[in-house]
């Protein structure tokens, strides 16, 4: 039995594993780790492809019919520039997928959510399909569902830090009230994290630095596609909790078996 | 202001500390998540030598984490010699005789077009300071010039206003680097005798202008070898420290450049060996693990090809310091003499053979149409 397809907008998913496209030593090993694994959605910065050279490096690697681009804001201040540099986005990639990231800080990367809240809601209004990274903040996750966001990518722990699910309690809420799909972005720094968010019932994670920086990034891609799938069909076979109750010697509910 | 800081602090005291750092203030600093000042003083002191190889595995470790496998390439336009300044270790010291250029607009895109040639996205435009010639004007005209041939344009000139830093932010200026050269108050104006550039807290304010303007990034650094290089550089920390805290939303840059021979300038007070501008590269690397570091042409080829996996993000190649150098004047005057004199295409081999992708495009100017900040 197959697990499940993922919908997102107007896209259906097998891979549930999503993957950045930065920090690799070439633009050939990073083909070669994607096509490893198996993933069908691809992040890329505007700020790092030449939208004008129909031989861009990082573009050329990615056109590939699996491929779909998430074409991501990184670099924007402010929700005014993240919708300015969404259009330009749209125009050159040819899509309205979009990657919404709003980081003002630049030395921890940590997105900004009022002005991604503002952000998504203009977004949505001129028809993009919009996924924002965000902080694991449940209230926030809400409202950007309320204003229409595809779905919604709360990160497991700073970004590039390898640390895991650290916001773990956080992410159980998001999951367990949203009604968009939850994308846990950030963070992940080994399969076993990937593991986790799918059996805690994520919908997808979002994996770069520890595929991209690892010694063999094609191997590990490839550790992640399994992880990820693992993940998910111990999900959709109702994983069984561990459990620390025990049965008591006096049982409190005997008079009700008289 | 950075200045309200600064004074709290003396420069000899700040020496004896960091020279009284022992061994065990080294391994503790090692040992830490977040290190702060005073494990900073330590990795720079004499005591952290010995661990010189421990600091390099760990800063190619956390450079890796935040950089990957990737390198930023860079290459310096000169527009201009002119200079009012009188600085007693750079080539373009006015009382140096030289022949001075400020390049024209056809100069100017002569220049872009011999090193667009090589592929380069991020350029750093760089002059002396000469108000009448090269102010903010000049300035702006060179960036309009220029701008839809480069992704990221930076600038390296005389200190300017915040209202000036304003202007050339909507034009599409990117990154400033103002390097304070010394922050020896007593011996900067020995250093710095005659010129605006004399007086010293302009100087050392100006990255509390760039902040305030809303320039996404700012390059901090000192002539290495003009003062004691450890007290320097600990005041630099200092800075960026202090910059980071105030203006969180701007990015920051590190060089390191070191005095080296030119025309009619003085040598070096205190020489900083390859091996402890090592030990300065992993120590920034384990203080600070965002701050980008750069390395530039002045170092020789055998020091670069081992130093990028020391930390460093950010590397020039191919570099002429003499306005017109790339096709216009190729035999004028040089700001300072190039070690390294590889082209980009080899240098760009050798990070490939390293392992590492020579990045040419990190930034695009949609990315800050909508005007600067808030």
């Amino acid at each position: 039995m197959q697990n499940s397809k993922l919908k997102i907008g107007d896209k259906t998913f097998i891979s549930r594993l999503f993957t950045g496209t930065g920090k690799f030593s070439s633009s050939a090993l990073m083909e070669e780790a994607l096509l490893a694994s198996g993933s069908e959605l691809v992040t890329v910065a505007l700020r790092r492809v030449d939208t004008e050279n129909i031989d861009d490096d990082i573009l050329k690697h990615l056109a590939h019919p699996q491929f779909n681009l998430l074409p991501n804001t990184s670099g924007v201040r402010n929700a005014k520039q993240a919708v300015f540099a969404a259009q330009m986005a749209r125009e050159a990639l040819e899509t309205n997928w979009l990657k919404l990231e709003i980081h003002p800080d630049p030395k921890y990367l940590l997105p900004d959510p009022v002005e991604t809240l503002k952000a998504a809601e203009e977004l949505v209004k001129l028809g993009f399909i919009v996924l924002p990274y965000i902080h694991a903040d449940p209230v926030l996750c809400k409202r950007l569902e309320e204003v229409g966001v595809a779905a919604v990518m709360p990160l497991g722990s700073p970004i590039g830090s390898n640390k895991g699910l650290r916001a773990k309690d956080f992410l159980e809420i998001i999951i367990a009230q949203s009604k968009v799909p939850v994308v846990v972005d950030a963070g992940i720094g080994a399969p076993s994290h990937a593991a986790e968010a799918m059996e805690m019932g994520a919908d997808a994670v979002l994996v770069n630095t520890a595929i991209a920086v690892a010694g063999n990034p094609v191997r590990m891609a490839e550790a992640f596609k399994m992880a990820v799938e693992a993940g998910r069909m111990a999900f959709e076979s109702r994983l069984a909790k561990p459990t620390s109750l025990a049965v008591a010697s006096s049982p409190l509910t005997a008079f009700l078996e008289d | 202001m950075f200045k309200e800081l600064f004074d709290n602090y003396n420069w000899d005291d700040v020496k004896a500390s960091i020279y009284a750092k022992t061994e065990r203030d080294v391994i503790d600093a090692l040992n830490k998540n977040n290190r702060d000042l005073e494990d900073f003083k330590a990795l720079i002191s004499p005591a952290a030598l010995p661990y010189l190889e421990q600091m390099s595995q760990l800063s190619h470790q956390l450079t890796l984490k935040r950089f990957g496998r990737t390198m930023q390439m860079y290459v310096p336009i000169y527009l201009s010699n002119e200079c009012q300044n009188i600085c007693t270790y750079c080539g373009f010291s006015f009382n140096n005789h030289i022949k001075r250029k400020t390049l024209t607009n056809e100069e100017i895109l002569k220049e872009v077009a011999a090193i667009k040639e090589w592929g380069y996205e991020h350029a750093l435009l760089v002059t002396g300071e000469a108000t009448q010639t090269v102010g903010v004007d000049y300035l702006k005209n060179a960036i309009r010039l220029i701008r839809d041939q480069f992704s990221n344009i930076s600038i390296e000139v005389q200190p300017l206003n915040q209202d000036e830093y304003e202007i050339l932010g909507a034009e599409g200026l990117n990154t400033v680097l103002v390097y304070q050269e010394t922050y020896h108050h007593e011996n900067y104006k020995t250093h710095h005798p005659k010129g605006k550039k004399s007086n010293f807290y302009y100087r050392l304010d100006t990255p509390d202008r760039l902040g305030k303007a809303g320039v996404h990034k700012i390059g901090l650094g000192v002539l290495l070898g003009l003062e004691d290089w450890r007290v320097d550089s600990f005041f630099t920390a200092l800075h960026l420290d202090y910059l980071e805290k105030t203006y969180w939303q701007t990015k920051y840059a590190i060089s390191f450049p070191r005095l080296r021979p030119a025309e009619g300038v003085i040598l070096p007070k205190m020489e900083l060996r390859d091996k402890e501008l090592a030990q300065l590269i992993c120590a920034y690397r384990i203080f600070n693990g965002e701050v980008e570091l750069s390395i530039s042409t002045r170092e020789s080829e055998r020091f670069r090809n081992n130093i990028i996996k020391l930390g460093i993000t950010s590397i020039s190649a191919g570099s002429k310091t003499n306005p017109g150098g790339y096709a216009v004047d190729p035999e004028s005057l040089e700001q300072f003499s190039v070690s390294d004199e590889r082209s980009p295409k080899e240098i760009a081999a050798m990070l490939r053979q390293q392992g590492y992708e020579p990045v040419w495009k990190d930034w695009d100017l949609a990315l800050m149409t909508t005007g600067h900040g808030k």
